[in-house]
């Protein structure tokens, strides 16, 4: 087990470095400058600039110059934020987004787990239809649209919970709700298909033959097989969900990740993006790591040490 | 001697204010004295006001300072030596009286106030100014403002940029604690509107330099001394922060608000969601047609011109538009009424000019730069037709493709959609092919000039014609369509030194004409208005043209009825 995790740990540290490169020189091809009043200098003044800021420089120094610093943890300052350190900067931010990520990727995962069991339990009834109703609407509306109505009926008509910002408790719970419904649908559709796979497989009729209580089937047997594809998708998910979403940031006025990040694409903020990233792809190498090593907890089969290699 | 110029103040307020609610402009004189009496005695025990911003502030400090919601929080929180009054003129600041010019126009000398302190207690001198100006041109610095607003102005301000002369060569000295001299390169009629910019704003030297790195930081390491304090701010991240009312600011009584809570909502719904909840008193300014739809005609609507002109530019390197009737052709062809009233329904104006309208007042007139300027290239769809038969067959083709380079938002791609429809359907033969592209990408097409046709558009740096008006020179780096006419080159380089502002005005009349009636080197679109939603609660709620959106000190929170 240790050696297999040692083995990953490798990995992630070479798909870092790709991405990192990757991302580097894709972010160089973008025209433009991050200086935000470009459009007022004049070439000479914008090249001061850039001398400044070492953008004079060939593309690989720049790069090497990066991943120097990167080693040393210095991951460089903000354009549009006046200089703020980047690590600063995602150390601030990703706190709301993380938070609103977990919170809505547990209410979603559970309602879509329980929705989806349900579903498949009573397939072909009036229940499942509306399970899936429900799975179907909230996949295909997009997430902006429950997020403004929300806010519109719950918070201004209401008036039971604050139409936005980021200051307490209370205040997380519509973004929430907004940004689990994609996960809801997801988890659910998910659960379902794999229940009513499970539910039709030979073990199920032996466990039946054997004369095991309904709950002891539904739970014990088919449950426990069905939810490891369900740990697959959520994996990712909880990546996605943890950086941010944009538009539920936007809305709800809260200081997440999301935002900052399409925005420094937008104004050649080079660290930001950089950092951002580099967060990501870390984020997601490890939710991967952690996912297989579940995989092994929930899967007898998929047991790492011991047998096998 | 105190008291007598107390007595003088109250003098002087009682007559400002008899006059004030005199020309406030109602139909009945009496209905509205009672009103303001009303308004003063009504006035809520608790004046904070919540106001929301659609970004972050990127920084306090006031040299490197470059984008309006900077410019708008230190403008209440700090002062230079003039600022812009709640009617648009420029009232004294940390200055006491005016600039005092020398014969050419070229060297002012500035008194100050005595007894203007900064937040640490420490006095307002002249000295605090010139380091601010040295250090905003100070190449080590690389302020993105400071050479290009003092460049050709200030002088020796481009070879301390060059990094040729030390910054003590600048053209500001301190000829005692409260006297200042500014060396000019040209007569600047516009000065006391120039310093009002934040860039210009004093800098206690002692307590930067004690900082390092650290100035500006967070709310506890800036130094104010304007009607506000910043009682809180985490720094640039920050998405909230509060304002408290400077005790120690010399016109400290002419404030009445208390506190100013700030926080940041970036998507215009949800904004006006804030504010219909009560939990917002002023929104960020909202574009939006759906939006604004609903507030048509609501005393809450707060409309205002801005001093932004949009128009077409067009790249004389295509020999086609190098014609100066398929130029203007193009820009007769637009039913600018539609595009405002319809497309873009915010209540922005058609443009006919360069030259925003209630942007620049002559000093000798006091009027508007449009009242006695004229209106070129309005809408003409006949004209239009003819003209681009004539530049068809002068350029000897029956067809013409244009590259037309727009913008990637919502609401440019529907705009740039309407004025394809209008160009297609007026100018038999044209094609346009639109690119919707990102800002970054727009500007990088503009400099390189990639394009034939380009929306863009410009906003004042100071509070006069020229800041519109030289962009048309040949010599222009900013200008990227390869326009050049000799005689507006002649006409703008004699205003720049033109010491008859009234013989200035009229040259830089003179040569908008010539570059829109003459050559229509642009096709002018619009100028554009802002929308925001302001409480009933909430008066004395001022915009500006220039610098700084909007000013808090004049505000009141007065009680209304639900």
């Amino acid at each position: 087990m240790a050696k297999y995790v040692l083995q990953r740990v490798l990995y992630m540290v070479i798909t870092m470095l790709v991405v990192v490169s990757v991302t580097f020189f894709l972010m160089k091809l973008i025209p433009g400058t991050p200086f935000s009043n470009a459009s007022k200098l004049t070439p000479d003044q914008l090249n001061i600039m850039k001398e400044k800021y070492h953008l004079n420089d060939p593309v690989p120094v720049q790069y090497a110059n990066y991943i120097w610093n990167m080693v040393k943890g210095d991951l460089g300052v903000s354009f549009q934020f006046n200089n703020t350190p980047v690590t600063e900067l995602l150390s601030n931010r990703i706190g709301p987004s993380a938070t609103l990520g977990a919170q809505s990727l547990l209410l979603g995962a559970v309602l879509g787990i329980i929705l989806g069991v349900i579903a498949a339990l009573k397939q072909n009834t009036w229940v499942d239809y509306t399970a899936t109703f429900i799975a179907v609407v909230g996949k295909s509306v997009p997430s902006f649209i429950f997020a403004g109505l929300l806010q519109y009926y719950i918070a201004v008509k209401l008036q039971w919970l604050p139409v936005m910002f980021w200051r307490g408790p209370q205040y997380t719970i519509l973004p929430t709700i907004a940004l689990a419904m994609f996960s809801i649908s997801i988890a659910a559709r998910f659960m379902r298909t794999e229940m009513i796979d499970v539910l039709g497989s030979d073990y199920i009729t032996l466990a039946k033959a054997k004369g095991a209580s309904y709950f002891q089937i539904s739970v014990k047997h088919a449950l426990r097989n069905a939810l490891i594809p369900v740990v697959t998708v959520l994996g990712p998910l909880a990546v996605s969900l943890m950086t941010g979403s944009l538009v539920i940031e936007r809305i709800f006025g809260i200081p997440g990740l999301g935002e900052q990040f399409v925005k420094s694409i937008t104004v050649n903020d080079y660290p930001v993006i950089m950092g951002t990233s580099i967060l990501f792809a870390f984020l997601f190498v490890l939710i991967i790591l952690v996912v297989d090593i579940l995989y092994g907890v929930i899967d007898p089969r998929i047991r790492l040490s011991g047998g096998g290699k | 001697m105190k008291k007598s110029k107390f007595s003088l103040l109250l003098v002087f307020a009682l007559v400002l204010s008899v006059f004030l609610s005199a020309c406030s402009g109602s139909k009945t004189d009496t209905t509205k004295k009672t009103a303001t009496k009303k308004e003063t005695s009504n006035l809520a025990a608790d004046q904070t006001l919540n106001m929301l911003e659609s970004a972050e502030i990127p920084t306090m400090d006031s040299s490197m300072a470059q984008d309006v919601l900077s410019f708008t929080m230190l403008n209440a929180t700090n002062e230079g030596l003039y600022r812009v009054d709640n009617h648009q003129n420029i009232i004294d600041g940390v200055a006491d009286g005016k600039p005092v010019a020398n014969a050419d126009k070229t060297v002012y000398t500035i008194h100050l106030k005595k007894d203007t302190k900064w937040s640490n207690g420490d006095t307002v001198t002249a000295h605090d100014f010139v380091y601010a100006w040295q250090r905003a041109i100070d190449p080590k610095m690389a302020t993105p403002y400071g050479p290009y607003y003092m460049e050709g102005t200030i002088k020796n301000a481009t070879d301390i940029a060059n990094g040729k002369k030390p910054v003590t060569d600048l053209g500001i000295k301190a000829l005692d604690d409260f006297t200042l001299e500014v060396d000019l390169e040209k007569p600047v009629p516009y000065f006391q509107s120039y310093v009002t910019f934040q860039l210009f704003y004093p800098l206690n030297q002692k307590y930067v330099e004690s900082q390092g790195k650290d100035y500006a930081k967070d709310a506890s390491h800036i130094l104010f001394n304007g009607p506000f304090k910043m009682t809180k701010w985490d720094g640039p991240t920050a998405q909230d922060w509060t304002l408290a009312k400077n005790d120690t600011y010399w016109d400290a009584k002419d404030v009445t608000l208390t506190t100013a809570n700030f926080n940041v909502s970036k998507d215009p719904q949800a904004s006006a969601n804030a504010f219909e909840a009560g939990e917002a008193d002023i929104t960020p300014k909202l574009a939006q047609p759906s939006i604004l739809s609903q507030y048509e005609g609501s005393k809450n609507l707060y409309r205002y011109m801005q001093p932004s002109v949009f128009w077409l530019k067009f790249n004389e390197q295509n020999p086609a538009l190098k014609n100066a009737d398929i130029r203007k052709a193009i820009a007769l062809a637009i039913d600018k009424k539609a595009l405002t009233t319809d497309v873009l329904a915010n209540g922005s104006i058609p443009a006919n000019f360069i030259v925003p309208k209630d942007f620049a007042k002559s000093d000798t007139t006091g009027k508007d730069f449009r009242a006695d300027a004229g209106s070129y290239l309005e809408t003409d769809k006949a004209q239009a037709a003819d003209l681009w038969k004539k530049g068809l067959a002068t350029i000897g083709k029956t067809s013409l493709t244009l590259n037309y380079i727009g913008q990637d938002t919502e609401s440019a791609k529907k705009s740039d959609a309407f004025i394809k429809d209008q160009l297609e359907k007026t100018l038999p033969g044209l094609h346009i092919t639109i690119a919707s592209v990102p800002f970054n990408i727009k500007l990088d097409r503009e400099d390189k000039q990639q394009y034939d046709l380009l929306f863009s558009g410009w906003g004042p740096d100071y509070q006069d014609p020229m800041t519109f008006m030289d962009l048309w020179t040949s010599d222009n780096q900013q200008q990227h369509m390869s326009y050049s006419d000799s005689q507006v080159d002649t006409l703008i380089k004699q205003a720049k030194v033109e010491t008859d502002y009234t013989k200035r005005w009229q040259e830089l009349q003179q040569a908008e004409k010539l570059i829109l009636d003459t050559d229509a080197a642009i096709a002018p679109l619009y100028q554009r208005a802002a929308n925001l939603l302001v409480a009933d609660k909430v008066k004395g709620f001022v915009t500006h043209a220039v610098g700084p959106d909007y000013s808090l000190q004049w505000i009141k929170i007065v009680n209304t009825k639900k």
